[in-house]
């Protein structure tokens, strides 16, 4: 089983995308969100996580599909990478699963809209397609804080 | 590698030996014939010895091994202590701190000590140290009993005002019955006579006859010797006295005082004998015994905190429960539980405090090697070490304190010839100071130097465009002397070593504000200037108001807010459109937290006539916080909001509250404009 990896499914929008299961903490049910002001519009706050301050990201928005509807399916993906740690807002978590990594494909240049760069592959599951997501890219700070920047002097 | 794993041991241990020797030598320093500290010393080289040579760090270990054996020739009393020998030792420590912070960061520990080596056995072998041999006699008689800073300092006041300093050997007959009776009416008659400031035993010890035969006191008086002996004599059962005229520890006495002193001592050895017996067995007791501590790594400290806030949350909800139950043996446990882990808060708040001494005591040595190089003579006077304060502070703290030390040492103390030609005693005083004021810290840093220029700032500032000349006129004082810490400021006639670089004072103050301190300087012109600074005494627990702004929840550290106030809508005015209001007099700004941060409007509507605000300053300046309503006052536990979101407006964390919520912190040094 050394070309397979273990991959969380979750969907948006009925598409279905996939994170790896090791960059996950855990999956939880959407608490109360404590928005936090003047920040880039995808970070919709931070909500405490067993004593943990963690700042919650719109997945959508941050991948510039629309903003979430929060709904009894919502789920929070805990992620981590590195010393950052983030719940990603997604409409559904439904499974656990095994992808085999040679059917994994590089992403074709524009899927849905979304920055490639956000994308890690493309594989085939269950005559469907999961998109495989970059988590460095999307927790990646820079562009977070360019964006902050923007938002602050449109502010201004 | 196997030895990684006892690479850490090695670094804290390595450390505590380096500070233990670091504290003997400078005490040996001062007491010279003090075997006690010389056998300390030996066997915190020799432990490091060992450790080095089992981790291979063989620079470390031949310099340790060097050291041991000049400290030996000490113990066995065939080398005097001399100032070139504490010299060399200190600068052996010096190279050994380097080599073991190097190793620390990675390096592998390695330096040329063969210079220091080789006047290691210079002096081993009895070359280049031909004065030891006299100075050893002088300082024998010198310091039968040691006195420690504060009583020295007190030595020295005195001998300022005239009175001198005795150090009195009281011998009871053999067969005394009521020794502590004795030993009472001694004092009494001395405390006529003057002041005693130590006595050997301890009035402690004396009170429950926990001596022999003889006691011995330091008495400050201005009668003469033979009048305080014929005095004490009054008292029944007194077999002999032996007063000297005791050296308040000058580090290098005339010759013609060692020698008066010997006169005095000669007629009694007898005694001298019984003195350095006592000396001994207490100072025996006085050592440390050996404390009873385990080492936690903080960041355990750290995960037990957040456990426990956990728990504190759950015991929130449970209390929500029981009040809903109304079960009375369930609400008596809870209320247990309650009680239980308020104590369990404080023992870990507790834990991650430590002594400022950690910072502390590095500076001893630093004083005197500056002084040293600068010609100099100053008296490093520590006080209050043992205040606690949150690990984070401290570990932050003291590069701060480096600067203003240096600093006073460089500009504020002046030279020798200086402070003479100004009528000051020759040796310059610094004070280090510490200690617990509310829910704040204070360290001090105090010098009887020559003070800060008014004139001199004042014109620097305005040089640098940060002052008009009309306005420095009427500035106060303190107003002008905050000015040095502003960048780029400094008045020190030429760029020195050790500081003037007018980077340092700027620093220091952006540091101290980061960590939620302030700092403060006070000066006379030629009397001394004082640096104080408050630090809280923990950056983890925050004392809040907190107040509704629509259905959001936000902290105001409390440290930062001057009161609260409802307006009626009429008190609220405009200047160009911007809202301020009337506060004693005073014209300040309103800012509404609701439009600095995007509150989404709440659905209830309550609208009423009054409008809450939270008037809030930093240094003078004030600016109104316009909320919807006040909440309370709340100890919460600041938390960071994370790798993630730094840097986000006007917030500075956020905290879990009772009922799980989250709320955010106000940083008001960014609202104030």
């Amino acid at each position: 089983m050394e070309d397979s990896m273990k991959v969380i499914v979750f969907q948006m929008d009925q598409q279905k995308y996939g994170a790896n299961v090791m960059e996950v903490l855990s999956i939880e049910e959407l608490e109360n969100i404590t928005s936090i002001p003047r920040t880039s519009e995808f970070i919709k706050g931070v909500v405490n996580l067993r004593g943990e301050i963690t700042p919650v990201i719109d997945l959508k928005q941050r991948l510039r599909l629309g903003e979430t509807s929060r709904e009894k399916g919502t789920r929070m993906l805990i992620v981590q990478m590195g010393d950052v740690q983030a719940g990603l807002l997604v409409d559904e978590a439904s499974d656990v699963v095994d992808i085999d990594t040679s059917t994994i494909e590089p992403a074709p240049e524009v899927i849905n809209g979304i920055n490639e760069s956000f994308i890690k592959g493309v594989a085939k599951f269950d005559d469907s397609l999961l998109i495989l997501l970059e988590m460095d890219q999307i927790l990646n700070l820079e562009e977070v804080n360019e964006l902050k920047e923007a938002a602050e002097e449109e502010v201004e | 590698m196997e030895t990684n794993e006892y690479m850490e041991i090695f670094l804290d241990e390595s450390n505590e030996h380096l500070q233990s020797i670091n504290d003997n030598l400078l005490e040996l320093e001062k007491q010279p014939d003090n075997l006690d500290l010389v056998d300390e010393i030996f066997r915190s080289a020799h432990t490091l010895k060992g450790m080095a040579a089992t981790m291979e760090f063989d620079d470390i270990a031949s310099l340790t091994h060097k050291m041991e054996n000049v400290l030996d020739k000490i113990r066995k009393s065939e080398l005097a202590v001399s100032e070139q020998v504490i010299d060399i030792l200190v600068e052996a420590l010096e190279d050994l701190e380097e080599m073991v912070s190097a190793i620390n960061s990675g390096e592998d520990g390695s330096k040329d000590v063969s210079g220091l080596v080789q006047q290691l056995e210079q002096i081993e072998n009895g070359t280049g140290t031909s004065s030891g041999g006299r100075n050893k006699q002088e300082t024998t008689i010198m310091n039968e009993l040691a006195l420690d800073d504060y009583q020295l300092t007190v030595a020295h006041q005195a001998a300022e005002q005239g009175y001198s300093t005795f150090q009195i050997t009281v011998k009871l007959v053999d067969g005394c019955m009521l020794k502590a009776a004795r030993v009472y009416m001694v004092f009494e008659v001395l405390e006529k006579l003057g002041e005693v400031i130590k006595s050997v035993p301890t009035v402690e010890e004396l009170e429950a006859e926990a001596f022999e035969q003889s006691f011995s006191i330091v008495l400050l008086s201005n009668e003469s010797a033979e009048s305080i002996k014929s005095r004490i004599h009054t008292v029944s059962e007194i077999d002999d006295v032996t007063i000297v005229a005791f050296d308040a520890g000058n580090e290098a006495p005339e010759e013609e005082q060692a020698e008066e002193k010997s006169q005095h001592k000669s007629p009694q050895p007898e005694s001298d004998k019984s003195v350095s017996e006592q000396e001994k067995a207490s100072g025996k007791k006085s050592k440390h015994a050996s404390s009873k501590t385990i080492r936690v790594s903080s960041d355990r400290i750290d995960h037990l905190m957040n456990l426990f806030e956990e728990l504190v949350l759950d015991r929130g909800r449970l209390e929500d429960i029981s009040s809903q139950l109304k079960n009375q043996e369930l609400t008596d446990t809870i209320e247990h539980i309650a009680r239980v882990s308020q104590d369990m808060q404080r023992v870990i708040l507790t834990m991650r405090m430590v002594p400022v001494e950690q910072v502390f005591n590095r500076f001893p040595r630093m004083v005197r090697g500056l002084a040293k190089d600068l010609h100099k003579k100053i008296d490093l006077n520590i006080v209050g070490a043992e205040t606690e304060l949150d690990r984070t502070v401290i570990d932050e703290i003291g590069d701060p304190l480096v600067h203003l030390i240096r600093n006073s040492v460089d500009h504020g103390i002046e030279s020798p010839e200086e402070r003479l030609a100004n009528g000051k005693p020759e040796v310059g005083n610094l004070t280090l100071r510490s200690y617990h004021s509310g829910n704040h810290v204070f360290i001090e840093i105090e010098d009887d130097g020559e003070g800060i220029n008014r004139e001199k700032v004042a014109n620097k500032a305005i040089e640098n465009g940060l002052l008009s000349a009309d306005h420095s006129q009427s500035l106060k004082d303190e107003d002008v002397y905050q000015f040095i810490f502003a960048s780029g400021f400094s008045t020190a006639k030429s760029v020195s070593d050790i500081s003037g670089r007018g980077v340092g004072l700027d620093a220091v103050r952006m540091k101290i504000e980061a960590l939620g301190g302030d700092i403060n300087v006070e000066s006379e012109p030629g009397k001394g200037s004082k640096f104080s600074i408050q630090l809280p005494l923990t950056l983890s627990i925050l004392n809040t108001l907190l107040v509704h702004v629509q259905d959001e929840i936000y902290g105001i550290p409390l440290s930062s807010v001057i009161e609260t106030v409802l307006l009626e809508e009429k008190e609220i005015m405009h200047v160009q459109r911007q809202k301020v209001m009337d506060f004693r007099g005073k014209v300040v700004p309103l800012v509404s937290l609701q439009d600095v941060f995007n509150v989404q409007e709440s659905d209830v509507e309550n609208k009423n006539n009054y409008q809450p605000v939270v008037i809030i300053k930093k240094a003078d300046k004030m600016t109104g916080l316009m909320v919807d309503s006040f909440i309370g006052k709340k100890e919460v536990v600041l938390k960071s909001l994370g790798n993630y979101l730094k840097n986000v407006y006007a917030i500075s964390g956020a905290t879990i509250l009772g009922n799980g919520q989250v709320s955010l912190i106000i940083d008001p040094n960014e609202l104030i404009k």
